[in-house]
């Protein structure tokens, strides 16, 4: 055997292995959801049944935080898309001596733990409402989505702007030199060159505040969402519909994967076939000519 | 001091600083120091205004305010609502005081439990990092440098999977493993190598490796990111020049990542000092991990003043761990946090 081929196989082995580690839990914890034992338990497998689903379903707390995840969820799209595109592009043109002061305020959020969000967005805005006469503001959903979206317009700000680097601010003022106002030129070039950003800045926000626990557990006050009623289940004692629930979890995802890399490979292919066809047109023309 | 001064002023400071910036830029057009457009010339009115009120919003409302709020309770003493504002509300230190020598009327020294908690948790978290940069450094180097386009896109889906179900339900697949009836345990069992079930969870060893495994993408990505951008050339030249692969990794891909390496290590040293759900659902009834006593405080004790002041010890050693990864790799946050 030579050394490039024990190389390959040590590589390979640390592959498997990773993903393994990677993969192994949930494997074993979706596993448990089928089985009748009342207890998660792989081994042994006493028979095959879907009633943790059932129970899941009925759970009428879940179902409720479920609700609550949702409405926390689109508020913080709402929040942080046009928050972070704000920042995204504030960033660029800030006063020089002003920037690495406006960077470290609107980052600091990514690298704080996310319970000092929490405990720090419930301070502040139980002082402040009551002081300023908003009370309706020191509720639950809004301070979670308050909560959550201080960081997540961080994570859309750095999308926007490694979009915004490629961006050609010439396009801009070819419009304002036709006469087009700054409200146009904003919806009718940045915006839709900057679509692709803000989908995917509307999706990670979207799917980072319906799994955060640290700062809505604090934030949320005496309402429940999905992931803190999970976290109170958990700790009252394992039940194999906790493991439902993650299957559930893991089918959407891998089904909306599966869409995801399906749409993707058409896109890929029509472009490809675009840029066929415009070559062949080239070439025809070259040759005529 | 009157503790009631305290918010009007902290109210004031970001607009203080927002307006004494203004004033400098001001300054400087009329020095002619800064040419071109002014903000609103360049943005138009209703887009400039957008532009302010968002970040506005956003910088000072959700960020600035929230934590120096929490600072300044942190300085105030718990008291029953109707004595807020009054002349027992004074800046005191106590609720600090309380974290290093617990309360006045107990006899021991120290408060040795929440101490010795801070520190444990400062020093796994600690471990974990470098635990996950060791773990995940060769994988990194895997997909930027040798994989092929078509395996790295399916690795890359396979690895951002797992991520999708929340950090709860990750931690309980660990505690179905690792619990005294878990299937780890069975197997032990099964094969005899044991006689009787191994706690792992009391001894902690779930607790680690389920903080290990949530963050291990966020420390993926930034190393992966990384080391995509070194040129194969430079590793090709290195063989060539007869270095040995660990000479190469140590001194040509390493020093290339370095940013890399401090990002990732900063995320997941933040996250795991500041994970609540894995010691919530794998810790032992011995355990102690720094933020559920955070939470504690807050939630059992009822005393917000302390929770604040702890909240603001994590922070500072979250801060200074970014600094001592700053200095220690001569870079810049923009660099980190990209």
């Amino acid at each position: 055997m030579t050394a490039r081929a024990i190389t390959r196989l040590m590589v390979g082995f640390y592959l498997v292995l990773f993903f393994a580690y990677l993969f192994g839990p949930l494997v074993i914890m979706s596993i448990t959801a089928f089985n009748t034992s009342s207890y998660p338990a792989v081994v042994p497998f006493e028979g095959f049944t879907l009633k943790w689903f059932e129970i899941l379903f009925r759970d009428k707390d879940m179902m409720i935080g479920l609700q609550n995840s949702l409405r926390i969820g689109v508020l913080v799209v709402l929040i942080s898309v046009p928050c972070g595109l704000a920042g995204a592009l504030v960033m660029q043109q800030v006063y020089a001596r002003a920037r690495s002061f406006y960077y470290l305020v609107v980052v600091s959020p990514v690298l704080t733990p996310g319970v000092i969000i929490g405990i720090s967005t419930v301070i502040f805005w139980k002082d402040f409402s009551a002081a300023t006469g908003t009370g309706f503001l020191y509720d639950g959903i809004i301070l979670a989505a308050l909560g959550q979206s201080s960081f997540i317009s961080a994570y859309c700000m750095l999308i926007f702007l490694s979009r915004l680097q490629r961006f050609d601010r010439a396009l801009e003022e070819a419009g304002l030199d036709l006469g087009a106002s700054n409200v146009q030129v904003f919806w009718h070039i940045l915006i839709p060159y900057l679509r692709p950003a803000v989908l995917s800045a509307a999706v990670m926000a979207f799917l980072s505040s319906f799994e955060n626990y640290n700062t809505t557990t604090f934030a949320v006050l005496a309402d429940k969402t999905l992931t803190t009623v999970l976290a109170g289940r958990v700790r009252q004692g394992s039940t194999p519909a906790i493991s439902a629930l993650a299957v559930s979890i893991i089918a959407i995802t891998v089904a909306g994967t599966i869409v995801y890399e399906l749409v993707k490979r058409r896109e890929d292919a029509r472009k490809a076939a675009e840029l066929r066809t415009a070559q062949a047109a080239e070439q025809r023309e070259l040759a005529a000519a | 001091m009157q503790a009631a001064l305290g918010h009007p002023f902290v109210i004031a400071l970001p607009f203080v600083v927002g307006v004494l910036f203004w004033l400098l830029a001001l300054r400087e057009r009329r020095r002619g120091l800064i040419q071109g457009q002014t903000f609103f010339q360049r943005n138009g009115t209703a887009v400039g205004l957008f532009l302010i009120l968002a970040v506005g919003f956003w910088a000072v409302f959700m960020i600035v305010l929230p934590q120096l709020f929490m600072v300044e309770l942190s300085f105030r003493p718990k008291l029953p609502p109707s004595a807020m504002g009054g002349p027992r509300d004074l800046y005191t230190l106590q609720n600090y005081h309380y974290f290093l020598y617990g309360s006045p009327v107990s006899s021991a020294e120290w408060n040795l439990v929440h101490l010795k908690a801070f520190v444990l948790t400062i020093f796994a978290s600690i471990m974990v990092t470098i635990g996950n940069f060791l773990l995940c450094y060769p994988l990194a180097f895997y997909l930027a440098q040798v994989a092929t386009a078509a395996r790295l896109r399916f690795l890359l889906l396979l690895l951002i999977t797992p991520y999708w179900v929340n950090e709860i339900l990750r931690a309980f697949a660990f505690r179905v493993i690792f619990s005294s009836g878990g299937i780890l345990n069975k197997i032990l069992l099964g094969l005899s190598l044991v006689t009787e079930p191994i706690d792992f969870l009391g001894l902690d060893i779930g607790m680690y490796a389920g903080l290990s495994y949530a963050y291990l993408l966020l420390m993926v990505f930034p190393l992966y990111n990384a080391i995509e951008n070194l040129p194969k050339a430079q590793i090709e030249a290195a063989r060539d020049l007869g270095a040995p692969w660990w000479h190469i990794h140590l001194f040509v891909v390493m020093p290339f990542a370095k940013p890399g390496i401090a990002s990732g290590c900063t995320l997941v040293f933040m996250l795991t000092s500041g994970a609540l759900a894995a010691p919530l659902v794998l810790g032992g009834p011995r355990s102690l991990w720094f933020t559920p006593i955070v939470y504690d405080r807050f939630y059992q004790a009822f005393n917000w003043p302390q929770g604040a002041a702890y909240a603001f010890i994590l922070l500072l050693t979250c801060i200074a761990f970014v600094l001592a990864v700053m200095r220690f790799g001569k870079l810049s946050l923009g660099e980190i946090t990209r």
